[in-house]
């Protein structure tokens, strides 16, 4: 089956059906009486042409070539993958959430307006924040939309200098690059060699330029930035914003915020911490939260709640604007609620405590094997720097591709930059420990397969369904579509 | 315990005892007390599944949706037919539960996909490449309009008032944050101002953005607009319905530079607003400039045939604040389903959609003109709306109908101020005969 190697336009044959409309008949609206030729397309569509069956079996062939959180384990450093529940599957799936179109009334669609007015106030009691809005798609759409509420609040506050965004090295990229979209010049920071920001590069490039700091914390390393609190007190007091980056949220649910921690602006990926699938890549969903002097800046429409009735508002003069089509990724929400009902309080703040101590666990299992550039209590997630040793010039990527001959999704790797052969571990709280004991075992395997029979590791992977792909070719010569002839 | 958490008690005792720690409290000593939260969350205890499900569906039943009522109401978000083969394959779990496709090894599936998605995009909107999708049609169009203020010399854009008013909305919000300007044209019997937008240009414009079919449903002729936009050397971006290319002219016949759009309507739910995709399509010299994903075949050690993500070069993970684009998710699951959508329909299924959409859409404003309470506001070919006016206001009329289990119309007041008591109604090829019968005789009843 995994050899299965065809496009969709190879099974196609001239005259076969998939789907039947309907039959209609109306001899008044003939296509050449209502929509003038000129008006038409003249080239012929390609569209494949396949009977239902045939559809369906190649996207299942197709899928076969898919590893997902169902397939194995996942520990995709920084991505939280964790088990994506079916119920909240079946939940967004129900008509009444499903098939409601976002400009009936709101008397017809008070459910869903409840959901969101409901989900905002729980979001904000996780991080500590004063209110949400559900609208960004996506994690680093919630950065440009955190990035353009801190460009808002100087602008009414007359300070117009405030041009640069500091964002420290062990940054997620979507980070500088979002300050870059949102018109922003970036100041770099380094990190000490613990990944933390150093007090006094930030001090160096504090001043009335700054219009604020994006940081994650725990930061990429997997560690807690211990000095949040002064961070905070030295971007506040230069005039500056702190902007939340919630990748890693799942460290952290029951046991701080970052509310409390000083921030004045967080986007939180409910694609990652609060379960809603990944998709292959999407959709996502990056609602963001503010502190109350934040709140007349965040984008149209905010759902209110008047009596029982809910509402939706437009009338903010001061909001950024909308930064999407209509209220976000309604279906995301939906999925995100209902596992906040299935964990409660004290489910998230379990999830939490398992995820971080499945991670220590790891960490300290692994690292007699591997380096391990900064020794200490992780969060939930660490960073190996690759084989201890110089083993025959094994690479972090060679372990990677080995690891998906034992039915693993490989670790972040190469990432964060600041550590050299990065391996990027986060094991999340829904494997067993059997799971996490196997991946251990395999990762201490490959380190001995690296001394012993290096060649091995060079050349996987052996076992899927193509081997190692040639990116470089990709790239060189781009072919981004299927042509008849090719 | 909780389903979703596999470690027993034994489980903890045993890794924490391999720490050497005592409690899992002692992983957290390194978060300062200042800041911890000495208290449990605020929110509602843990439920059952069979709870969450009852919860959830009482919840849901305060609503009313397209399957309760006939929906009539469009404006950027459609109602037509998706194959029952859509949900159910986009429901196996080797798609929906991967990540993005890092791993081209183990990842064949979504990047097949995603390369047959650019093919038919490509194909449809008749440009030369399409990226793997993006959050949906209005951030779509911005990044169109970021694109050609990345490419031009120049610091305006120019919108038509026939684009969609939350695409004008989202695309107003992206330029302002680049204090790039927006130039934004009136309509003019339901179509772009020729005359005002050939007057806007200047060698300050980096792009012309028009929608297609307009606002109101309109089907416009691009053919002059195209001219002049070259002719100022700024770049054309047209925002388009993919259903409506079944049958009419392409951005690509038309010249454009840029092809963007809302992907919805290709097998993707309501779901009140989202998910959705957009997408993007270019000429093959902007193919390098596109935001986003983009999967590119090649092959593998072996020489057999394989795909990956490709030009990443352009990408935040490897350029960080130099990349072309913030972009990181694409919609990946919803252009899963337009593929299959489209690889369903097939060639003449998406032409005839889109013939039937226009027929049925004409048979209900033929019939509505016939009851001579309503008048045509526009003399111009429609795709699959139409405004038309009366004595009544839109909200009313609305409500009215909401009474007989219909789904009304959208109030082209709502922005356009000046445009009393016009209502924009949309029929799609979903909608049965008997279905606009009874929507035309319950609107003839109201007046």
């Amino acid at each position: 089956m995994k050899n299965y190697d065809q496009l969709i336009f190879e099974i196609s044959q001239e005259g076969r059906i998939g789907y039947r409309l309907s039959q209609f008949e109306d001899d008044n609206t003939n296509i050449d009486n209502i929509i003038p030729k000129e008006l038409r397309r003249q080239d012929e569509l390609n569209l494949p042409e396949c009977s239902e069956n045939q559809v369906a079996r190649h996207y299942t062939l197709i899928s076969n070539k898919n590893f997902g959180v169902d397939t194995g384990f996942y520990p995709l450093g920084s991505c939280t993958m964790k088990y994506n529940p079916k119920i909240n599957e079946e939940i967004a799936g129900l008509s009444k959430f499903s098939r409601l179109h976002p400009y009936q009334p709101v008397e017809t669609v008070q459910g869903a307006l409840e959901l969101m007015y409901n989900l905002n106030t729980m979001l904000s009691e996780i991080t500590g924040m004063d209110e949400f809005t559900l609208q960004p798609a996506a994690g680093a759409h919630g950065e440009l939309t955190g990035l353009m509420i801190i460009k808002a609040y100087h602008q009414k506050n007359g300070d117009y200098n405030r041009t640069k965004i500091i964002v420290p090295d062990s940054a997620h990229g979507t980070n500088p690059s979002s300050a870059h979209v949102a018109g922003f010049d970036v100041v770099e920071v380094k990190s000490n060699r613990n990944g933390e920001v150093d007090i006094e590069s930030l001090k160096s490039v504090l001043g009335d330029d700054i219009a604020g700091l994006m940081l994650t914390n725990p930061n990429t390393l997997g560690l807690f930035e211990k000095n949040i609190e002064e961070i905070a007190k030295l971007v506040h007091e230069a005039g500056g914003l702190l902007y939340y980056d919630g990748a890693n949220t799942n460290a952290i649910m029951g046991k701080t915020r970052p509310g409390d921690m000083g921030f004045d602006v967080v986007h939180l990926n409910l694609h990652k911490t609060f379960s809603t699938p990944h998709g292959g890549g999407g959709p996502g969903s990056g609602p963001v939260g503010v502190k109350k002097n934040l709140i007349e800046f965040l984008p149209v429409p905010i759902v209110e709640k008047e009596k029982e009735t809910y509402n939706l508002n437009y009338d903010k003069p001061n909001s950024i604007g909308k930064i999407k089509g209509y209220y976000g990724n309604f279906g995301i929400l939906v999925r995100a609620y209902a596992y906040i009902q299935t964990m409660g309080g004290e489910g998230l703040k379990k999830a939490t405590e398992t995820a971080v101590l499945n991670a220590n666990y790891m960490q300290k299992k692994l690292k007699e094997y591997y380096h391990l550039p900064v020794d200490h209590i992780c969060k939930h997630e660490f960073v190996l720097g690759g084989l201890k040793g110089d083993l025959n010039e094994v690479t972090t990527l060679d372990i990677a591709k080995r690891l998906l001959d034992y039915g693993y999704h490989p670790p972040t790797i190469y990432f964060p930059l600041i550590i050299d052969s990065a391996i990027m571990i986060e094991p999340t709280e829904t494997e067993s420990l059997e799971t996490i004991d196997g991946f251990i075992e395999t990762m201490i395997k490959i380190s001995k397969d690296a001394e012993e029979n290096p060649e091995l590791v060079k050349n996987a992977p052996l076992n899927t369904p193509v081997k190692r792909v040639d990116e470089v070719q990709a790239a060189r010569k781009p072919i981004l579509k299927w042509e008849k002839d090719s | 315990m909780y389903p979703y958490i596999p470690n027993t008690k034994k489980d903890e005792e045993k890794m924490l005892s391999f720490l050497g720690i005592d409690s899992v409290e002692e992983l957290f000593s390194d978060i300062p007390k200042s800041i911890r939260l000495d208290r449990e969350l605020d929110l509602d205890p843990s439920k059952s599944e069979e709870e969450v499900r009852k919860t959830m569906k009482d919840m849901a039943k305060k609503n009313l949706s397209a399957d309760d009522y006939t929906c009539f109401l469009g404006a950027g978000s459609y109602d037509h037919t998706i194959p029952s083969i859509v949900p159910h394959l986009i429901s196996r779990s080797e798609f929906y539960t991967s990540y993005t496709p890092y791993q081209a090894e183990i990842s064949q599936g979504t990047l097949q996909a995603i390369f047959e998605f650019q093919t038919m995009i490509a194909d449809i909107t008749g440009m030369y490449a399409s990226n793997a999708s993006m959050y949906d049609g209005p951030t779509a169009t911005a990044e169109a309009a970021l694109l050609a203020a990345a490419q031009k010399k120049g610091n305006t854009v120019i919108i038509s008032k026939t684009v969609h008013p939350e695409v004008r909305e989202v695309v107003k919000t992206y330029m302002k944050i680049r204090d790039i300007n927006v130039i934004e044209i009136d309509a003019k019997d339901g179509v772009t101002d020729f005359g005002q937008l050939e007057s806007n240009l200047s060698k300050d414009t980096v792009g012309v953005i028009v929608q297609n079919p307009n606002f109101y449903g309109i089907v416009e002729d691009y053919t002059e607009v195209e001219k002049v936009t070259h002719d100022n050397k700024a770049l054309l971006i047209m925002n388009v319905d993919p259903i409506s290319l079944g049958m009419l002219k392409t951005p690509g016949e038309y010249g454009a530079d840029i092809a963007v759009g809302e992907g919805q309507p290709l097998g993707n739910s309501l779901n009140f607003g989202g998910p959705y995709l957009g997408f993007m399509a270019t000429t093959k010299k902007l193919m390098r400039k596109m935001p986003g994903r983009i999967v590119g075949q090649t092959v593998d050690k072996d020489g057999k045939r394989a795909f990956t993500l490709t030009l990443q070069a352009r990408e935040q993970h490897i350029r960080r604040e130099k990349a072309t684009s913030n972009i990181c998710s694409n919609q990946a699951l919803n252009a899963l389903a337009a593929t299959i959508f489209m690889a369903v329909l097939g060639k003449n299924g998406l032409t005839q959609m889109a013939e039937q959409t226009a027929q049925k859409a004409y048979y209900a404003y033929n019939k509505l003109i016939e009851t001579g309470k309503f008048k045509p506001v526009f003399q111009k070919p429609f795709f699959r709306e139409f405004v038309l006016e009366s004595e009544i206001e839109v909200e009313r009329l609305n409500k009215e109908l909401l009474k007989h289990n219909i789904l009304g119309g959208y109030s082209i007041e709502r922005d356009y101020p000046l445009q009393k008591n016009q209502i924009l109604l949309c029929v799609t090829e979903k909608r049965t005969k008997e279905e606009i019968d009874y929507l035309v005789k319950v609107m003839e009843e109201i007046i």
